[in-house]
Parts: C-alpha cells; structure tokens; sequence
C-alpha cells in the first residue's frame, strides 16, 4: 500500500480561523435576542406548580408578573416565612396591586393595553385565600386576562 | 516625502474568538431561557358596587359543581372524587352522550363546517374552592378541566377534519370552540373547613 504513505511528508493544510469570530458572534446574538433578561431580584422563594396543558405566554412586553411565595432565606431573619406578594422589586400587600396595575398599564401603549396579560407566578404551596385576594384585586383593577404560571409536569 | 510609506503592522486577531466565546458564556450565565407557560385564564369581569346580587338562574341540570376543600379533597357534583377521575366526569357532563335528564340540556346550533349541531351551550362548572386549599391542588383541577375540554374538542376535529385542534385554520377552530365553549365560573370564596 505504497501508494497511500505519506512518507513524502506533505502538510495538512492548516484549519482557517479567520472566521470563527464571526461565527461565535453570531450565535452570540441569536442567544441575546431569544432570552430575556430577567429584570427584578426575586425576594421570594417559589416552586411553580405542575400542570400539562399548558400554553405559551405570548407578547413578554405585555405581560406583568405577580410573584408569590416565601421570602428568601436571607430575608427570612427580618420579615419571617409568612407568604408575600412581590410586585417588582418590594413586598406588596394585595391592597397595592390595583395601583401597580394601574401604573403598569400606563406606562404601556394606549393600544396595547387590553391585551395586557398578567403572569401570576406563585408557590405550589400557597394557600389559596392569597391567590384568591390577589384575583379579586385583579378583577377590581380590570386585569382580566391572568395566566397561572406552571411548569411541565412529567411523569 | 522620499520616506516609503511603512505598512501598519496586523492586527493579531486570533484572541477575538476567545473573547467572543467569553461573551458567549457570560450571556447563557446571565440570561434565563425558560419560556413562560401556564395556564391561561379570564376573569370575570368585578360586580359593580351599587349592584344588589342577583341570582341567575341557571337550571340544576346545567351545573357541574366541582369544590376543593382545604384537605385538598375534591368533590365533583355529590360524590368525592379523585383527581383522576374528574376528567372523565366533566367530559361525560359536557358531551352528556346519551340525552341523560340530569346532564346539561341541548339546543340547536347553527355552526359553520358542522351545519345543525345538538350541543350542551348552556352547560357552567362551577369551581370553588376554600381559602385553606393549597395552589397545587387548585391548579391540578383546573388542569383537569382544561384537559377534559381539550380531549373534547380534538375528538370532534379528528372526526370532521381529520386534525388535532391545534392545526386547524383559524375559523375551523372558531367553529369547533362554538361546539365545546369552554365555561368554568369561578364563585366567590367561601372559607369554610376551619383549618387556616
């Protein structure tokens, strides 16, 4: 098999690389505009509940989160593990919702405004008299479309 | 000007891929992917306050009423189910197959693709809960119901178009939502059970 020996010794044809910068900058892009950065520090712990049929939130610049849970470890010490309401970035009570609502929709287009979607984003184990409160405010401020986050539930 | 014009030396650009790549990794790190998804609702819309509370009227065989109390037990008309069976229970009620007296009655409907079609329109669930019940539970039901209206409506689109729900055009889906309208009311919360 004389014939396949490389004992002439000739180079491998070094790999270009001119052009890997590009390439990683380009999927660098395409990771920046598929995510979201995530715009609040939660203050409070939360498991999603687990569910199957679920349904995508469409539009993120049109939904509002209401998160709801225990405070973090952290701030256990100074506020206890009583469930909270955190509406942005501080504990609210649900007596503050209608306001935040009113403020988010607002700051929204005036056409946009009806569709707005509100993410309610809550412990698995929440007591219900919370979510309950937090719905009645809800209606009250007129948010009418609400979306239970949860999470994949697999068998 | 007899001086040779110098060449600018190259710039050595083999590092820029190592710190594209840091840039790369520092996003993934940062950024959260996780596409939201949940269970999409309505709610009605608030009771003005000057309004007495009126009472519709709803016939007893149009109501399904489904009640979670703060042991997270679930009870589906008069009996106590489980959650596995709750599916089952709200499809029958919903179909109501065989013309029974005690579920929801028919009318008539006039619906585009389907022509004269025999559906249960007036049919309400009534979901209620105490204020003890834990969020997963609730969602489990809700879950449960959202499934039993799903199975529903693939069935009637597998038989007349031979798809699942999903891939319909936009007035197919319009016409097999007229047959299986999706009514779940959600009552003001009651707290009984004693247990906070």
């Amino acid at each position: 098999m004389g014939k396949f020996s490389s004992a002439g010794g000739r180079e491998m044809p070094e790999l270009n690389t001119a052009s890997l910068p590009d390439l990683v900058f380009a999927f660098l892009f395409f990771i920046m505009m598929v995510t979201s950065m995530r715009e609040v520090t939660l203050k409070v712990m939360f498991k999603a509940p687990q569910a199957t049929e679920l349904q995508k939130l469409e539009k993120k610049s049109l939904v509002t989160f209401i998160y709801i849970g225990k405070p973090t470890q952290e701030l256990r010490a100074k506020l206890g593990s009583e469930t909270r309401i955190q509406l942005n970035d501080q504990f609210a009570e649900t007596s503050e919702i209608q306001d935040y609502i009113a403020q988010e929709k607002s700051s929204m287009k005036e056409e946009d405004a009806p569709f707005m979607t509100v993410s309610i984003k809550a412990d698995k184990e929440t007591k219900m008299g919370v979510i309950t409160d937090v719905k009645q405010a809800l209606r009250e401020a007129y948010a009418l479309k609400i979306n239970y986050s949860a999470g994949l539930k697999v068998d | 000007m007899a001086r040779k014009k110098r060449k600018a030396p190259q710039v050595n650009s083999s590092s820029s891929a190592d710190i594209a790549f840091m840039l790369l990794i520092f996003f993934l790190i940062t950024t959260s992917m996780d596409t939201d998804r949940g269970l999409a609702r309505r709610l009605p819309p608030p009771v003005p306050k000057e309004q007495k509370d009126q009472d519709v009227d709803i016939k007893k065989r149009n109501l399904l009423i489904v009640l979670i109390n703060s042991n997270n037990q679930i009870l589906c008309g008069d009996q106590y189910v489980d959650i596995k069976q709750l599916k089952d229970l709200v499809k029958e009620f919903v179909q109501n197959p065989y013309n029974d007296e005690h579920k929801p009655e028919k009318v008539e409907e006039d619906i585009p693709f389907f022509g004269k079609q025999m559906i249960t329109k007036n049919h309400i669930i009534s979901l209620m809960n105490d204020r003890g019940t834990d969020y997963q539970a609730y969602i489990d039901v809700q879950n449960e119901l959202a499934k039993a209206y799903n199975e529903l409506r693939n069935e009637v689109s597998k038989e007349k178009f031979g798809k699942v729900f999903e891939t319909l055009t936009e007035e197919q889906q319009d016409a097999v939502l007229k047959i299986y309208p999706q009514k779940i009311s959600e009552a003001e919360p009651k707290n009984y059970g004693g247990k906070k």
